[in-house]
Formats: structure tokens, C-alpha cells, sequence
């Protein structure tokens, strides 16, 4: 049953402010969702000051510089910089994204940064992914064959082909869409939510698998699959641009085929 | 360790179009199955003779009674028509996010437009009668 309000150790507090240093010009607010596994106390939200002209344009840079400069005890998972590992995936400015492909200078007003939605809380913006991974894995994602394979080359694909999987395979499993989803928020125990269902998507499309009645079998479910209601938040938030609604839409295609 | 929260999820997420049309098909679709009682009830009083008939007319010719069925004929032509949208999508069509946006433009347009053809008509209808 959809539990609407946080629990109470999970309820945001108020928190410290770091005011901006004297003689800075272009001062933004940062308002970053703090908790401390070390305490017991509740989540707060601190805000930071920055003088934007001294950190680099994209909100990955302010965070770092909140770390380097005013407050090294903040918790942030990142990575590549450059939005192809999916680590700093967290909710800005209301909407899951890359803290490291948003620009600040497209958000008005303060910048307010919680981590992915709906997730436990192991320290500030670093949620728990066990949960995300272990689904992602109970799709079986890798290539699944029962014919030999040809004894003098690869599995080969024609160009067509291989062009089904354009707009799949670039995910990058940085679960702002599955987070996204208010099914998933409700669900997440039993749906699989967008992200792993894109990811099934991309094996079922792929010409070289030979499971693919197998993995539409493992789908059919009430919840794994149908918990998609067409929402439309993960396509809308996907900071790689996919559209992980369409490929839930073809695999209730492929099983609605299926079964005529 | 102490027990970790859990991250703000509804009190954090930015309401954007296509969700909240989402939760207004749900809630309409809850609306009409409660409206479908009060049409049964109707229906019933009209089988059950002049007298009960006569107090269910003049129960619905309320004031308040006309707004809420005002209300439930929107309800009906939004669910229909977000529900053609659906089929749409059930299709594998207009998942782009412009088109999603102007599809749910065009069911909040249609919605209206059609509630207010059909009252148009009511009037129409019993504009001399009473």
C-alpha cells in the first residue's frame, strides 16, 4: 500500500547555513539534504552560499566545491564528470538528472539537491543501490543463446538489425527514471520499474538472444511488469534522453502478440 | 547503526503535466464508479414507481446536484478521452515527450469542450420547462 508521507526518522529538518565570504558578487544558494548515520538525528537540509565565480558552471562542480571548501563532511557518489557513469544521479531542482550535465545557470532560484527519490538513505546524497542492482541482474542481462555459434566469426547482426537496440543500449543505470516513477516509489519491492525494464527491453530486441520467450515469461506478471501505468516521469527525466515508457509500451506489445 | 530514512519522494518532485493527468485519471475513474451508484439510483427509482421517480428528480434538479453532476459528466469525458490517449500509447504511439505534452493538452481541451457541449444541450433541452 502507497505510503504518501516519510516515516518520522525520515522527515526533513532544518538545517545550518554557510553564509557566502564577504565580497562575493554572484552569490546562488545550495540546499543539500543532509543525514549522518553516525547520529540520531533526523535528515536536515543545509544551505551553501557559493560565489558562482568561483566554481565551475555544472551543480556537480558546486557540490564539489562545497566539499573542498566549506564543508569536507558532505557524502556524494561521482564519477566520470561527464554524464556516462550514471554516479551522481540525484534530485535537482525537483527532478532526478546528472548533477554533472546540469548547468546552474539553468535552474532559477536556490538549487535544491535531495538524494534519488524514495530510496534509504545510507549518508547525504548517497542512496542505497542493492535493491536497483539485484533487479537489474534478475533480468539476466547478458546475451543468451542455445545455437552453436558459428565456428569462424562472431554472432553477426545485420545493420537493421542492430539499429534496434539505438535508444536502449546507451542507458547507463543511473536509476533517475526508475526513481522517478511513482509506481516504483509505491512498488519497488515487485516492479521492476523503468530502468530494468528498459534493460530487458534491450535483450528482447536484440536479434543475436535465443531466451526470448524465457525472459517475456519472467515479465509476465502482474507487478514486475504491469505496475507501468504510463506515468510518463521516467522518459520526462532521463538525463541520456531515452525513453524508457516506449520500451515498457513494446514489451506489453511483444506479449500482447504473444498471446493472439 | 541507527535506522536510514528514507529520501523525500512526493515532497520533493516537481509536479510536471503528464503525471498529474495521470493521478486526475485515476481519481476520475474512482469518481465515476461512486456516480454510477447515484445513475443506479435513478434507475432504480424510475422502476419503482411515479412517487419514488418524482423524489429522485427532485433530489438531482438541486442546485448542488446539478454542479456535482456537472462535475461527473467532466470526470466521464476526461476519463474517455485520456483513455483513448492510453490506447495510443498502448500502441507504441506518442511517447515522444512533445507529443505526450500536446495529447494531454488536447484531453484537457476536449474535456471541457464536450462538458459544456453536453450542458449546452441540457439547457437547451429544459430551457422552457421549468
Amino acid at each position: 500500500m502507497a505510503e504518501f508521507s516519510l516515516p518520522k526518522n525520515s522527515q526533513v529538518q532544518a538545517g545550518k547555513t554557510f553564509p557566502a565570504p564577504a565580497g562575493a558578487k554572484r552569490v546562488k544558494k545550495f540546499q543539500l539534504y543532509r543525514w549522518d548515520p553516525d547520529t540520531d538525528a533526523n535528515p536536515r537540509v543545509d544551505t551553501y552560499e557559493i560565489d558562482l565565480d568561483k566554481c565551475g558552471p555544472m551543480v556537480l562542480d558546486a557540490i564539489i566545491y562545497i566539499k573542498n571548501e566549506i564543508d569536507p563532511t558532505i557524502a556524494f557518489r561521482r564519477s566520470c564528470r561527464e554524464g556516462v557513469c550514471g554516479s551522481c544521479a540525484m534530485n535537482i531542482d525537483g527532478t532526478n538528472t546528472l548533477a554533472c550535465t546540469k548547468a546552474t545557470s539553468a535552474i532559477a532560484g536556490d538549487v535544491k539537491i535531495y538524494p534519488l527519490p524514495h530510496m534509504a538513505v545510507q549518508k547525504d546524497l548517497v542512496p542505497d543501490m542493492t535493491h536497483f542492482f539485484a533487479q537489474y541482474a534478475s533480468i539476466e542481462p547478458w546475451l543468451q543463446t542455445e545455437s552453436a555459434p558459428p565456428p569462424d566469426k562472431e554472432r553477426l547482426q545485420s545493420k537493421e538489425e542492430r539499429d534496434k537496440l539505438d535508444g536502449l543500449y546507451e542507458c547507463i543505470l543511473c536509476a533517475c527514471c526508475s526513481t522517478s516513477c511513482p509506481s516504483y516509489w509505491w512498488n519497488s519491492d515487485r516492479y521492476l520499474g523503468p530502468a530494468i525494464l528498459l534493460q530487458a527491453r534491450r535483450w528482447l530486441a536484440d536479434s543475436r538472444d535465443e531466451a526470448t520467450g524465457e525472459r517475456l515469461d519472467a515479465l509476465e506478471d502482474p507487478f514486475r511488469l504491469y505496475r507501468c501505468h504510463t506515468i510518463m516521469n521516467c522518459t520526462n527525466t532521463c538525463p541520456k534522453g531515452l525513453n524508457p515508457a516506449q520500451a515498457i509500451a513494446e514489451i506489453k506489445k511483444m506479449l500482447l502478440e504473444r498471446s493472439l | 547503526m541507527t535506522s536510514r530514512p528514507l529520501s523525500p519522494h512526493l515532497q520533493v518532485y516537481r509536479w510536471q503535466l503528464p503525471m498529474a493527468m495521470s493521478i486526475f485519471h485515476r481519481m476520475t475513474g474512482v469518481a465515476l464508479a461512486v456516480g454510477s451508484l447515484v445513475l443506479l439510483y435513478w434507475l432504480v427509482a424510475a422502476a419503482s414507481g411515479p412517487e419514488a421517480y418524482a423524489r429522485a428528480q427532485g433530489l438531482l434538479g438541486s442546485v448542488v446536484a446539478k454542479l456535482l453532476l456537472a462535475g461527473w459528466t467532466w470526470a466521464f469525458f476526461y476519463h474517455l478521452c485520456n483513455g483513448v490517449r492510453h490506447l495510443f500509447w498502448d500502441a507504441g504511439k506518442g511517447f515522444e515527450i512533445k507529443r505526450a505534452y500536446a495529447s494531454g493538452y488536447a484531453v484537457i481541451g476536449c474535456s471541457f469542450v464536450l462538458t459544456a457541449l453536453v450542458w449546452a444541450c441540457v439547457f437547451a433541452q429544459s430551457g422552457g420547462a421549468r
